[in-house]
C-alpha cells in the first residue's frame, strides 16, 4: 500500500484527533483553536485534491479500516464520484474556516470558540465520513455525528429563537435517522450484509421481496428530509436563519450537499438505476417534486422579509434542480445535477457569506435596513451580483452551465413539460436575487432610511472578505472553464450509470 | 384463512410489535405538546427500531455470541445486530442529551416548554 | 495576415473587457478613468478595421477560444455581415464616449464610474454578440448585454426608474430564457448550433415545431422590440441620453435585429422561410409595429419617448426586410441596421443637448430653441430627414430597396405600409423641426441662458450626421460591399 491508499483513513483519524487537540489547547490558551482548526481544514482540504488527482488517473481507492476484510470490516471507498464531492466539500468548508474566525468572535463569543471550533471539526469530519465511507450502517454513524454537532452549532447563535430552531430540527433530523436505520434493517434483513458494492451484488436477486421496497422508501424519505427535498423542507429555513452565519455556510453548502450525495450514492450505487427505474420506478415522481421545488421554494423565498430567509428558500428551490437530474436519470441531466452540486454549493456560500458579513457589520439581515449598503460595502454586494447572476443561470457562470445540462437532459429524455418549467422557474430566482440587488444598489437615494445603519457600516475585514470574492470568481471561472469540471463529472456519472 | 393470519402477522410479530412501537412514538412526537413528551416519543420511536434489529438476529434457540464449552459449532444468533445497536443506542443517547439541553435552554428563555405556547411567546419576541 | 488577424476578433472583445477592469480600478481619478475609456474605443475601432480588408476580399476570420458545454464550443467568427453590425457599434461608441463625457459631467452626474464600467462591458457584449459563431456563444454575450445594461437603465435611481428597470430586466429576461429554449431546442434537433450561411435547420423537424421554434427566436430576440413586446423601450427613455443613445443605437435593439436577421438568413435560411410561411408571420408583426408605433409617436410631447416609438417602428423596417425573404428584402434590412443607428443616435444626442444646454424634455417647451442652438437643431431636422426617407441622408437607401423588394415580390400591401409609413415619420417630424427652427418661444428671455451644448457632445453629433450623408454618396464604402458579400454567402451564390 502506498501512502495515498492510506490517505482516506487519515482524513477521518487526524480530525477527530485534531479535535480533541483544539480541546485541549483551547483550556491552555483559546487562540491556539482557531490555527489548529483550519490547518486541519487545510489538510484535509489539500489530501482531497490529492484523491481526486489520483482517483481520476489511478481509478477507486478501496481500504479496508484496520485490516479487516470487507464486508464484515468496515471499507473505505473513494471513486470518481464522491472524491468530487469531496473536494466541492472541503473547498467549502476551508472557506468557511478563513471567514469564520471574525464572525464566530462576533456572533458566538470569545468565551464559547473553544466549543465552537471542536463541533465544527467534527461535524466536518461526520460529513467527510459520509462521503468516503462504503459501509451503508458506518455512513448511518458519520450521518448522526454530523446532525448531532450541526444541531449543537446552530443552537450557539445563543439567540432564543435558535434554540428553538435547533430543537426542531433534532426532532425531524433524528425522525430521519430513524427511517434510515430502519431502511438499512431492512436491506440487512433481504441481504444479510452492510457492504455497499456487496448490496449492489445481491440486491437484484431480492429486487422483488416487499421488504426492499420498504427499505427504500425509509432511505428515500429519510434522506429527503435530510437534504430539505421539498416538502420535507421544513426544518431549513429556521435552521439557515437562526444559526451563526459560519454554521449557515457550512449546513448549506457542505452538509446539504452531502445529504444529497447520500441520497445519489444509495439510489445509484445501491439500489442501481435498474431498480429505481423498472422494478420500482420512482424517477417520474422525483421529477415532479422536484419541479414543484424548484417554482415552491422560489416563490417562498420571494416573500420572505429577510435576507438569510430568503437565501435558505432559494435552497430549497436549488435542491430541486438537483433532484431534477436524479428524476431524469440519464447521462447529460445527472452531469448538470453534478455540476449543480458544486455551483450551487459555491454561489450559495458565497451569498450566505455576504448576509453573514452584512449581519456581521450591521446586526440585521432584514432587508428594508439594507438600503443603499452597496454603497458602504461595495466589494461583497458586487460578490454578491456576481453570484447572484450565477443563481438566476446569467451565462457564462456556473448556474448557467448546470441548468443548460439540465434542460438538454430533460428534453432528450422527451420532459419537454418540465423543462420548460425549469426554464421558467430559474426565471423566479431573479425575483429574489434583485430584490436585493435594487435595495443594496439602487435603494439609498431618495430616502434616508437606515442613516444609523449606514454609519456603522462598512466594508468587511480582509479575512472574511477573501473567501466571499473568491467565491464569486469561483462562480463565474468554473463556468468559463466549465469543460475542465467537466473531465471530473462525466467519470462520476459514469459510476453513478454504470452501478457500483 | 388461519394460516394468512399466521403467515401475515404470527410468524412475523416482531415486525408488528415494532411497527406498533413506532407509531406509539411517532404519535407522541407529533400530537404531544409538551416538548419533554416529544422527546420520550423519539425515545420510543428509537427503541422501536433497536428491537427490530435485536429480532432480526434472533435464531431459535440461539445462545449468546460467545465462545462456549461446545466450541465454534454451538448455535447462536447473529451478533452483528446487536453491535450494530450499541452504536445506535450511543447515538440516541448523544441526541437525547442535545435535545433534553435545548429544553433546558428554551424554558430558561421562555418559561414554558409548552408548543403551542412556545410559538405564541416565540412571535411575542 | 492569418496569424495577426487570427486573434483579432478575441482581442477586440477583450479590449473594453480589460479596459472595464481598468476603469473600476481608477474609478476616483475622472480624467484617467475617461481617457480609459476614449483609448479602448479606439483602440476597438482600430482593431476592427483591421479587419475590415480580410472580410472585404470574401476571408472569414475564426476563432475557437474555449470548449464548452455540448451544443458550442465559444467561438468567434467574423463575416461580413458580423462586420457591419461590429463596425456600427464600434464606431458609434467611440462618439457616444466622447458625448457620454461631456454630457454627464456637465449635469454632474453621479457614479460615473458604474456608468462608464458598464458601458465598457455592454460594448464587450454588443460585438461578442455581432462575432459569435454559434447561437450559444450568442445568447451567452446576449445575456451579459441584458444584465449589465440594466444598471445603466435605472441610473437615476428614481422610483420610476427602478420600476422602468424591473420592466426592462422582466421582458429581456423571458427573452433570454426563451432564447435559450430555442437554442437548446435547436441542438436537439440538429446536434449542432453553429451559424451557416443559407440556415441549417432544413428538413430537421416537423413544420410545426420549426414554427414554434421560430416564435421563441422572436420572443428571445425581444430586445427587437416588435410589438406588442415593445413596452421595455420606452420605459427604458428614463435613462440619462447616452445610455438612450447607447440602447437605440450602438448596440441593444441592434442587437435584436441583428440576431433575427441571422435566424433567417444562418439558421432558417430564405427557402425554408418561406415554406414554413414565417415570411407572412412576420410581414404582418412589421407592418403592424411600423404602424402602431409611428401612431403611438405622433401622440408623444416628451422628445425623447416620442424618439423611442419612432425606434419601434424603424426596427420594424428591418423585419420588414427580413420577411420579404428575397436579395432586395435582405438588402433593405441589412442596411437599414447602420443606417438607422447613424441617424437615430444623431437624434438621441440632440435631445440630451437640450437637457444638457436647456433642461427641456418636452417638445412642447422648445419653441424656437433653434436660435440659439442653430447647429445642434440643424443636424436634428437633417438627421429626422433622413429618417423619413428623403435625399440626400442615408434613410432612402433602405427604403428604395424595401419598396423594389414589395414590387419584386408582388407584394403591393407591403409598398403601402412603406408608404404610409414615410408620411406618419413626416408627420412626427416635421412638428419637432418646426417647432425647433421656426416657432418663436412663448417667453423671449426665456431661452437667454441656452446655447450650444461643449464642443465635446457637438462634435459627435456633426460627425454622426455627416457620415449618414456619406453613407448616401458613397453607399459601397464599406457596408453595402459588406451586405453584398453577406448575401452571396446566403444565398450560396459564392461557396464560403
Amino acid at each position: 500500500m502506498t501512502m495515498i491508499d492510506h490517505i482516506p483513513v487519515l482524513m477521518i483519524v487526524i480530525p477527530i484527533l485534531a479535535s480533541l487537540l483544539i480541546l485541549l489547547a483551547g483550556w491552555y490558551d483559546r487562540r491556539f483553536c482557531y490555527p489548529i482548526s483550519l490547518i486541519t481544514i487545510l489538510f484535509q482540504f489539500g489530501s482531497a485534491i490529492a484523491i481526486l488527482l489520483h482517483v481520476m488517473q489511478e481509478g477507486t481507492i478501496r481500504y479496508s479500516v484496520g485490516g479487516w476484510a470487507p464486508p464484515l470490516g468496515i471499507e473505505l471507498v473513494v471513486d470518481s464520484f464522491n472524491s468530487y464531492i469531496l473536494a466541492a466539500i472541503l473547498l467549502l468548508a476551508a472557506a468557511t474556516a478563513f471567514y469564520a474566525r471574525r464572525s464566530v468572535e462576533k456572533e458566538i463569543g470569545p468565551e464559547k470558540t473553544v466549543s465552537f471550533y471542536v463541533l465544527f471539526q467534527l461535524l466536518i469530519t461526520g460529513l467527510v465520513g459520509m462521503t468516503i465511507t462504503g459501509d451503508i450502517f458506518n455512513l448511518y454513524v458519520f450521518l448522526e455525528i454530523s446532525s448531532i454537532t450541526a444541531y449543537t452549532l446552530i443552537a450557539s447563535a445563543r439567540r432564543p429563537h435558535s434554540y428553538v430552531a435547533s430543537f426542531n430540527y433534532l426532532i425531524l433530523g433524528s425522525i430521519a435517522g430513524g427511517f434510515i436505520l430502519l431502511g438499512i434493517a431492512n436491506l440487512y434483513a433481504a441481504t444479510g450484509t452492510l457492504n455497499m458494492a456487496d448490496l449492489a451484488h445481491l440486491l437484484p436477486a431480492s429486487y422483488e421481496l416487499a421488504t426492499v421496497h420498504a427499505a427504500f422508501l425509509f432511505l428515500m424519505i429519510g434522506f429527503s428530509i435530510k437534504a430539505a427535498f421539498f416538502p420535507l423542507h421544513l426544518w431549513l429555513p429556521d435552521a439557515y436563519a437562526e444559526s451563526p452565519s459560519a454554521v449557515t455556510i457550512l449546513l448549506s453548502t457542505a452538509m446539504a450537499k452531502v445529504s444529497i450525495y447520500a441520497m445519489f450514492r444509495i439510489l445509484f450505487s445501491v439500489f442501481t438505476t435498474a431498480y429505481i427505474i423498472d422494478t420500482f420506478p420512482v424517477t417520474g415522481f422525483i421529477l415532479f417534486i422536484a419541479t414543484v421545488a424548484i417554482v415552491a421554494g422560489a416563490v417562498l423565498a420571494i416573500a420572505q422579509k429577510d435576507l438569510k430567509r430568503m437565501l435558505a428558500y432559494s435552497s430549497v428551490s436549488q435542491v430541486g434542480y438537483i433532484m431534477f437530474a436524479l428524476g431524469v436519470a440519464n447521462q447529460i441531466a445527472l452531469e448538470g445535477g453534478l455540476l449543480h452540486i458544486l455551483g450551487h454549493a459555491v454561489m450559495k456560500g458565497c451569498l450566505f457569506m455576504v448576509a453573514g458579513l452584512i449581519i456581521y457589520r450591521m446586526g440585521t439581515s432584514r432587508l428594508s435596513d439594507l438600503k443603499g449598503v452597496a454603497k458602504t460595502m461595495p466589494i461583497s454586494c458586487a460578490a454578491f451580483a456576481l453570484a447572484g447572476a450565477s443563481m438566476i443561470g446569467i451565462p457564462p457562470t456556473i448556474g448557467f452551465m448546470s441548468k443548460y445540462y439540465l434542460v438538454l437532459g430533460a428534453l432528450e429524455a422527451g420532459h419537454w413539460v418540465y423543462a420548460a418549467v425549469l426554464l421558467l422557474g430559474s426565471l423566479l430566482a431573479v425575483g429574489y436575487i434583485w430584490r436585493f440587488i435594487e435595495i443594496a444598489y439602487f435603494g439609498d437615494h431618495h430616502g434616508d432610511h437606515g442613516e444609523d445603519h449606514q454609519t456603522r457600516a462598512r466594508e468587511g475585514p480582509l479575512s472574511m472578505l477573501a473567501p466571499i470574492v473568491g467565491l464569486a470568481l469561483l462562480s463565474l471561472f468554473l463556468g468559463v472553464f466549465v469543460e475542465a469540471v467537466m473531465e471530473v463529472v462525466g467519470p462520476a456519472v459514469s459510476i453513478l450509470l454504470g452501478g457500483a | 384463512m388461519i394460516e394468512t393470519f399466521y403467515e401475515l402477522f404470527l410468524s412475523r410479530y416482531n415486525y408488528w410489535m415494532a411497527i406498533i412501537l413506532m407509531l406509539i412514538g411517532l404519535y407522541a412526537l407529533i400530537a404531544k405538546q409538551n416538548l419533554v413528551k416529544k422527546l420520550i416519543g423519539l425515545n420510543i420511536f428509537q427503541t422501536a427500531i433497536f428491537l427490530f434489529y435485536i429480532s432480526l438476529g434472533e435464531v431459535e434457540g440461539g445462545t449468546a455470541p460467545i465462545y462456549l464449552p461446545e466450541g465454534v459449532d454451538a448455535l447462536y444468533v447473529n451478533p452483528v445486530p446487536h453491535v450494530l445497536m450499541l452504536t445506535a443506542i450511543v447515538v440516541g443517547v448523544s441526541v437525547t442529551a442535545v435535545a433534553l439541553s435545548l429544553i433546558v435552554r428554551i424554558y430558561e428563555e421562555y418559561g414554558v416548554i409548552d408548543e403551542d405556547e412556545l410559538m405564541q411567546a416565540v412571535r411575542r419576541r | 495576415m492569418a496569424d495577426m488577424n487570427g486573434v483579432l476578433p478575441a482581442v477586440t472583445i477583450a479590449i473594453p473587457l480589460l479596459a472595464s477592469v481598468l476603469i473600476l480600478i481608477v474609478g476616483r481619478h475622472e480624467n484617467i478613468r475617461e481617457a480609459v475609456t476614449i483609448v479602448a474605443a479606439t483602440a476597438m475601432l482600430g482593431s476592427v478595421l483591421a479587419m475590415l480588408p480580410e472580410i472585404l476580399s470574401g476571408g472569414r476570420i475564426t476563432i475557437s477560444l474555449l470548449p464548452m458545454v455540448p451544443g458550442g464550443d465559444f467561438a468567434l467568427r467574423v463575416d461580413a455581415f458580423g462586420m457591419v453590425f461590429a463596425l456600427t457599434a464600434t464606431a458609434l461608441w467611440l462618439l457616444n464616449s466622447f458625448y457620454a463625457i461631456g454630457y454627464m459631467r456637465s449635469l454632474k452626474e453621479h457614479a460615473q464610474t458604474r456608468f462608464f464600467f458598464c458601458f465598457a462591458v455592454a460594448i464587450a457584449a454588443a460585438v461578442g454578440i455581432a462575432f459569435s459563431e454559434n447561437l450559444l456563444t450568442l445568447f451567452i454575450f446576449y445575456e451579459i448585454l441584458t444584465i449589465i445594461t440594466y444598471p445603466l437603465v435605472v441610473h437615476v435611481e428614481t422610483p420610476e426608474a427602478m420600476k422602468a428597470g424591473r420592466k426592462y430586466l422582466a421582458y429581456l429576461l423571458v427573452g433570454g430564457i426563451s432564447l435559450l429554449a430555442a437554442v437548446i431546442l435547436t441542438y436537439t434537433l440538429t446536434g449542432t448550433t453553429g451559424f451557416v450561411p443559407g440556415g441549417f435547420l432544413a428538413g430537421s423537424g416537423s413544420a410545426l415545431i420549426l414554427q414554434i421554434l421560430f416564435l421563441l427566436f422572436m420572443v428571445g430576440f425581444v430586445k427587437a422590440a416588435w410589438m406588442p413586446l415593445h413596452g421595455w423601450l420606452p420605459a427604458a427613455m428614463v435613462a440619462p441620453t447616452p445610455v438612450s443613445a447607447f440602447l437605440h443605437a450602438v448596440a441593444v435593439v441592434t442587437a435584436g435585429v441583428f440576431g433575427i436577421v441571422r435566424i433567417a438568413g444562418w439558421v432558417y435560411g430564405m427557402d425554408l422561410m418561406a415554406s414554413l410561411g414565417l415570411g407572412t408571420f412576420l410581414a404582418v408583426i412589421a407592418s403592424f409595429t411600423i404602424i402602431t408605433a409611428s401612431l403611438f409617436a405622433l401622440t408623444e410631447d416628451n422628445l425623447k419617448r416620442r424618439l423611442a416609438y419612432s425606434t419601434v417602428s424603424q426596427l420594424s423596417y428591418i423585419l420588414l426586410g427580413v420577411s420579404m425573404l428575397s436579395i432586395a428584402g435582405m438588402t433593405a434590412a441589412m442596411a437599414h441596421i447602420p443606417i438607422h443607428a447613424f441617424l437615430k443616435i444623431t437624434l438621441f444626442f440632440v435631445a440630451g443637448a437640450v437637457i444638457v444646454s436647456a433642461g427641456k424634455e418636452y417638445i412642447s417647451d422648445m419653441k424656437g430653441i433653434g436660435r440659439k442652438m442653430p447647429v445642434t437643431a440643424l443636424m436634428f431636422s437633417a438627421a429626422a430627414i433622413g429618417i423619413c426617407g428623403l435625399p440626400p441622408l442615408s434613410g432612402i437607401i433602405s427604403k428604395i430597396y424595401l419598396a423594389l423588394g414589395a414590387v419584386e415580390g408582388g407584394m403591393p400591401i407591403l409598398l403601402l405600409v412603406v408608404i404610409t409609413s414615410a408620411v406618419l415619420n413626416a408627420a412626427y417630424f416635421f412638428p419637432i423641426i418646426y417647432t425647433m427652427l421656426l416657432d418663436r418661444p412663448d417667453d423671449e428671455h426665456s431661452l437667454d441662458s441656452v446655447s450650444e451644448p461643449p464642443l465635446v457632445m457637438l462634435v459627435p453629433i456633426i460627425l454622426t450626421a455627416t457620415v449618414s450623408v456619406l453613407i448616401f454618396f458613397f453607399p459601397s464604402t464599406p457596408f453595402m460591399d459588406l451586405i453584398e458579400i453577406a448575401l452571396a454567402e446566403i444565398t450560396g451564390s459564392v461557396i464560403p
